[in-house]
C-alpha cells in the first residue's frame, strides 16, 4: 500500500496537459517590472534609482528584515522607474521597471550547464548564500528559505523532507524538473541536508508520476541517506502537514509548525534554486512555470525571467483563447485568479491556468443537505459546514473554538460541495477576524 | 486596458456533484426494489407511488409559491424522493386519499416549516408515515399478501406482527416461526408487508448502488445492521423460545429501508462518521427494542424518528477527529 496522509483528501481530475513537455526557455521579454514584495514577511527595499544600469542576478532591492528576501535584477538594462504596478493581489505594489538591453549576467554566476557536485562549504556559508541569493518557498506559498532552515532555539531539525508531490491539478513544472534536472536536485538536497545538519532526506512523489520517481530513485540509489517515497495520489498532499504526515506518520500539532515535529519541508523547485544560489552563485530571478488550460493551443513549461508579463507566456503557448473566462496564478485548487494578462511573474508564480468561461463562474448554491462530504474530505478533520454558519452568524468565538485557525485553505470542501456553497469563502473571512481576535488578546 | 476576466476566490474547479445528482441517485437505487413491489402487489403499487410523489411536489410546490413566494425548487428531486419513501412505507392497499394526507403532513408539517430542503429535524417521509400509522391504524396494518394480486382483499399480517401475535397467546417462538416463511425466502421478498421494504435482496441492491457511488457511507447501514444484530441475538441466545434469531430481524420488517434509506437521509443523519455509528446503533438497539417489548410489532420508524431528534446533539458533542491534536512526538518543542 502507498503511504498516504489519513484524514480528509480529494481526488480532483490531474490534467497535467503539459507533463510530457520539455522546459523551454522563454525569449528575453523587452520590459520587466519586478515588484519588491514577492514574499511573505516584509517587501524588500529598493536599492536603485531611475537611470541605473544593471547586470542579469545583480542586487536592486535589499530585504528588509529577517523574514524577507533580497530581489535581483532578471535582466540587463536600464532602470525605467521604481513605481507601483500591478500585481497577482490586484492591488499597485511598488516595483522596479527595467528597460532590458541585451542579456549581460554578473561575472560571479557560473552559467555553464556542467553539474557542479563538489560541497566545500559549511553549514553557515551555505545558509548565507541562500539568504543572499533571496530564495523563497517557489511552491507558491513564499516563505523566505532562510528563515525555514533556521528552526527557532531549542528546535532541531530530524529530517529534510523534498517535496515532489505537486498534487495541484494542472501543473507541471516540478515534474520536469525532477525528471530534467534530478542530478541537481540531489546536490541540492545535499546543501539543505548540511545546512540543517540533518543526516536524512526523502523525496515524497505522488504515484501519477512513475517516471520521475524512477528517475529520482535511481538518482539516490548510491546516497544512504535521501530516499524516494512514492506516495498515493490524493489532494492536498503537497501541504507540508499532510506531506509530513505521509512520508514520517508524525503530525504536526494545532497550531504548531513543522519543525516541532522535527521535519522541515522544502518543495522541488526551490531545491533546484539552492543547488544554484550554492554551487553556481546564482540569485534566484528566473523560474520554471507551466502555462496550461484545456483550452490552451500548446501547453507548456517555460523557465521565464522574473519581471515577465503573463502574456508573453500566453503568446508563447499559442495565444489566448477566445474563449477565457479566467485566469489562475498557480494551480485550480488554490491559485489566484486575476483581473488582466498585465501581470508579472513572480517568485510564487508556479503556473498560469487558463479556464473557459464556461468553467471561469460558479454554480447557483443551494440549501446545505447536511450530506456531511465537506466533513469527511477536510485533510484537517474540520466542519466546513459549521465554520461556514458561525461566519455568517458572526460568532468568531465559536469559529475559533472549532479550530477554524487549522483550515489551510486547500479548498477540498467548496470543491466538493454538492450544493456549491461557498465554504471557504467564509471559513477565511473567518480566519481574518478570528486572527484579529487572537492578535488583540496579546498585551 | 486589455479585457478582464473573472475573479473569485480558489477553488476553481468542483467535482461536479450536485444536489440533484444524489436525489436522483438515491431514487435510482430504489428501482429494484420498486420493482419488486410490482412483482408483489402489481398496479397498486405504481399507484400508491404515483399518488405520493405528485402529492409530496405538488404540496411543496404550492407551498413554495403561495406561501413561502419564493422560487420553486422542486426539480431537486427532494420531494419526490420524500414521496417515494413515504410510498415504501405504507401497505400497497392504502386508498389514496390517505396518502395524500400523509405527503400532506410530510411536505407540509415536517418539512416546510422548519426552512425547507436541508432544515427539517425529522425525516419527513418518516413523520408522514407515523401520522398515518396513527390516524388510520385498520388501513396501515392490512397487508395484500405477496403475489396475491388481482385477488381481491387478500390480506395478511406481516411475519412480525405473526410473531407478536404468537408471542403474546404463549406460544414458543419457534413453533411460530416453523408456521412463517423461511429466513431465505424473507431475505427475497416473498412475504406481506409494506410496498418498499419487503426484499432485503433488492434493497441491498439499491445500498451497494449507493455505496459504490458514495452517495451514503457504510457507517449508518452498517451500525444500524450490526446493532440490531448484536443486540436481538444476545436475547435469542439466552432464550430461542422467547427470541426470534437475529437473521429473522435484520429480513424482516423496514429493517433493510430504514438502515439503507431512511437513516440515511443526509439532513436529518449525524455530521461525522463517529456520531453516525453512534446514531446507527440507537435506532439498531431501539427498533429491537420496541419489536421485543414495545406495543407494535415493528419499530424502525419509531427509532429513527428518536434518533432525529438526537442529531443535534451529536453534531455538538461527538466531534470529528482533528488534524494535529496530539501530544508532540519529537524531542522537541
Amino acid at each position: 500500500m502507498l503511504k498516504t496522509f489519513k484524514i480528509g483528501g480529494v481526488h480532483p481530475a490531474e490534467n497535467k496537459l503539459s507533463a510530457s513537455k520539455a522546459i523551454e526557455v522563454l525569449t528575453l521579454p523587452k520590459t520587466v517590472f519586478i515588484p519588491v514584495g514577492q514574499h511573505i514577511g516584509a517587501p524588500a527595499e529598493a536599492i536603485v534609482k531611475k537611470g541605473d544600469k544593471l547586470m542579469v542576478g545583480q542586487l536592486i532591492a535589499k530585504s528588509s528584515g529577517f523574514v524577507s528576501a533580497n530581489i535581483h535584477s532578471s535582466v540587463s538594462g536600464t532602470v525605467k522607474k521604481v513605481e507601483t504596478g500591478p500585481d497577482t493581489s490586484g492591488y499597485p505594489k511598488m516595483g522596479i521597471y527595467i528597460d532590458v538591453e541585451d542579456d549581460i549576467w554578473d561575472e560571479q554566476i557560473d552559467r555553464s550547464a556542467e553539474l557542479k557536485s563538489e560541497i566545500n562549504l559549511d553549514s553557515a556559508a551555505i545558509l548565507a548564500k541562500i539568504q543572499n541569493a533571496g530564495i523563497v518557498g517557489l511552491g507558491g506559498a513564499t516563505f523566505p528559505t532562510h528563515v525555514k532552515l533556521m528552526p527557532p532555539k531549542g528546535m532541531k531539525a530530524e529530517v529534510l523532507l523534498i517535496n515532489g508531490v505537486e498534487c495541484e491539478p494542472y501543473l507541471t513544472s516540478d515534474h520536469r524538473m525532477m525528471l530534467e534536472h534530478g542530478e541537481e536536485l540531489i546536490v541540492g538536497v545535499k546543501l539543505l541536508m548540511l545546512a540543517l545538519n540533518v543526516d536524512k532526506a526523502t523525496i515524497g512523489i505522488e504515484n501519477n508520476k512513475q517516471d520521475a520517481i524512477a528517475k529520482m530513485s535511481g538518482l539516490v540509489a548510491g546516497h544512504k541517506n535521501i530516499s524516494v517515497v512514492p506516495l498515493k495520489v490524493k489532494y492536498p498532499q503537497g501541504g507540508e502537514k499532510q506531506l509530513i504526515k505521509a512520508v514520517t506518520g508524525r503530525e504536526v500539532p494545532s497550531g504548531a509548525l513543522p519543525i516541532s515535529v522535527g521535519a522541515v519541508v522544502t518543495n522541488i523547485a526551490t531545491t533546484y534554486a539552492v543547488y544554484e544560489a550554492v554551487q553556481k552563485n546564482k540569485p534566484l530571478f528566473e523560474r520554471v512555470v507551466t502555462v496550461t488550460g484545456k483550452t490552451v493551443k500548446n501547453p507548456s513549461n517555460f523557465k521565464v525571467r522574473i519581471g515577465t508579463t503573463v502574456s508573453e507566456l500566453i503568446e508563447a503557448a499559442g495565444g489566448l483563447p477566445e474563449n477565457c473566462g479566467k485566469i489562475i496564478n498557480g494551480g485550480p485548487m488554490m491559485g489566484k485568479a486575476f483581473a488582466n494578462t498585465e501581470i508579472p511573474v513572480t517568485k510564487g508564480t508556479s503556473g498560469i491556468l487558463i479556464m473557459p468561461e464556461k468553467e471561469a463562474k460558479r454554480s447557483e448554491t443551494m440549501p446545505c443537505i447536511r450530506c456531511s462530504r465537506c466533513v469527511s474530505v477536510c485533510p484537517m478533520g474540520l466542519e466546513p459546514f459549521l465554520l461556514m454558519t458561525l461566519s455568517e452568524k458572526q460568532m468568531w468565538e465559536g469559529a475559533e473554538n472549532e479550530k477554524v485557525m487549522d483550515c489551510i485553505e486547500c479548498g477540498s470542501c467548496s470543491y466538493t460541495c454538492p450544493a456549491n456553497r461557498p465554504l471557504l469563502d467564509f471559513i477565511r473571512l473567518g480566519k481574518v477576524k478570528v486572527g484579529a481576535l487572537i492578535r488583540s488578546r496579546k498585551p | 486596458m486589455s479585457k478582464l476576466f473573472t475573479i473569485s476566490p480558489s477553488p476553481h474547479v468542483h467535482s461536479g456533484d450536485s444536489v440533484n445528482k444524489i436525489m436522483y441517485g438515491v431514487l435510482l437505487a430504489l428501482l429494484p426494489a420498486f420493482i419488486w413491489s410490482v412483482m408483489m402487489f402489481g398496479l397498486d403499487s405504481v399507484r400508491v407511488t404515483l399518488i405520493a410523489v405528485a402529492a409530496c411536489v405538488g404540496f411543496e410546490l404550492l407551498i413554495q409559491k403561495f406561501i413561502l413566494k419564493v422560487k420553486p425548487q422542486i426539480a431537486d428531486g427532494s420531494a419526490a424522493l420524500t414521496g417515494v419513501l413515504l410510498a415504501f412505507n405504507v401497505p400497497s392497499s392504502v386508498p389514496s386519499w390517505m396518502l395524500i394526507v400523509g405527503a400532506l403532513v410530510a411536505i407540509g408539517i415536517a418539512k416546510m416549516p422548519f426552512g425547507g430542503l436541508g432544515n427539517n429535524p425529522f425525516n419527513p417521509a418518516l413523520v408522514g408515515r407515523v401520522f398515518m400509522l396513527i390516524s388510520f391504524p385498520v388501513n396501515m396494518t392490512s397487508w395484500p399478501v405477496a403475489g396475491s394480486f388481482g385477488v381481491d382483499a387478500v390480506t395478511a399480517a406481516t411475519p412480525l406482527a405473526l410473531l407478536k401475535e404468537g408471542i403474546k397467546s404463549g406460544q414458543p417462538v419457534v413453533e411460530i416461526l416453523k408456521g412463517l416463511p423461511a429466513n431465505m425466502d424473507l431475505f427475497l421478498g416473498n412475504m406481506g408487508g409494506s410496498l418498499g421494504e419487503i426484499s432485503a435482496l433488492a434493497l441491498l441492491l439499491g445500498g451497494v448502488f449507493m455505496l459504490i457511488r458514495k452517495i451514503i457511507t457504510w457507517h449508518i447501514p452498517v451500525s444500524v445492521m450490526v446493532s440490531a444484530a448484536i443486540f436481538s441475538g444476545i436475547f435469542w441466545l439466552i432464550d430461542p423460545s422467547k427470541f426470534a434469531d437475529p437473521i429473522f430481524h435484520l429480513v424482516t420488517g423496514g429493517l433493510m429501508l430504514g438502515a439503507f434509506f431512511m437513516a440515511t437521509d443526509m439532513v436529518t443523519s449525524p455530521m461525522n462518521p463517529k456520531a453516525q455509528i453512534i446514531f446507527g446503533a440507537g435506532i439498531g438497539i431501539l427498533t429491537i427494542l420496541i419489536r421485543f417489548w414495545g406495543a407494535y410489532p415493528e419499530g424502525v420508524s419509531f427509532a429513527i424518528l428518536i434518533m432525529n431528534a438526537l442529531v443535534p446533539l451529536l453534531n455538538r458533542y461527538v466531534k470529528p477527529k482533528r488534524f494535529g491534536e496530539v501530544k508532540i512526538q519529537s524531542t522537541n518543542g
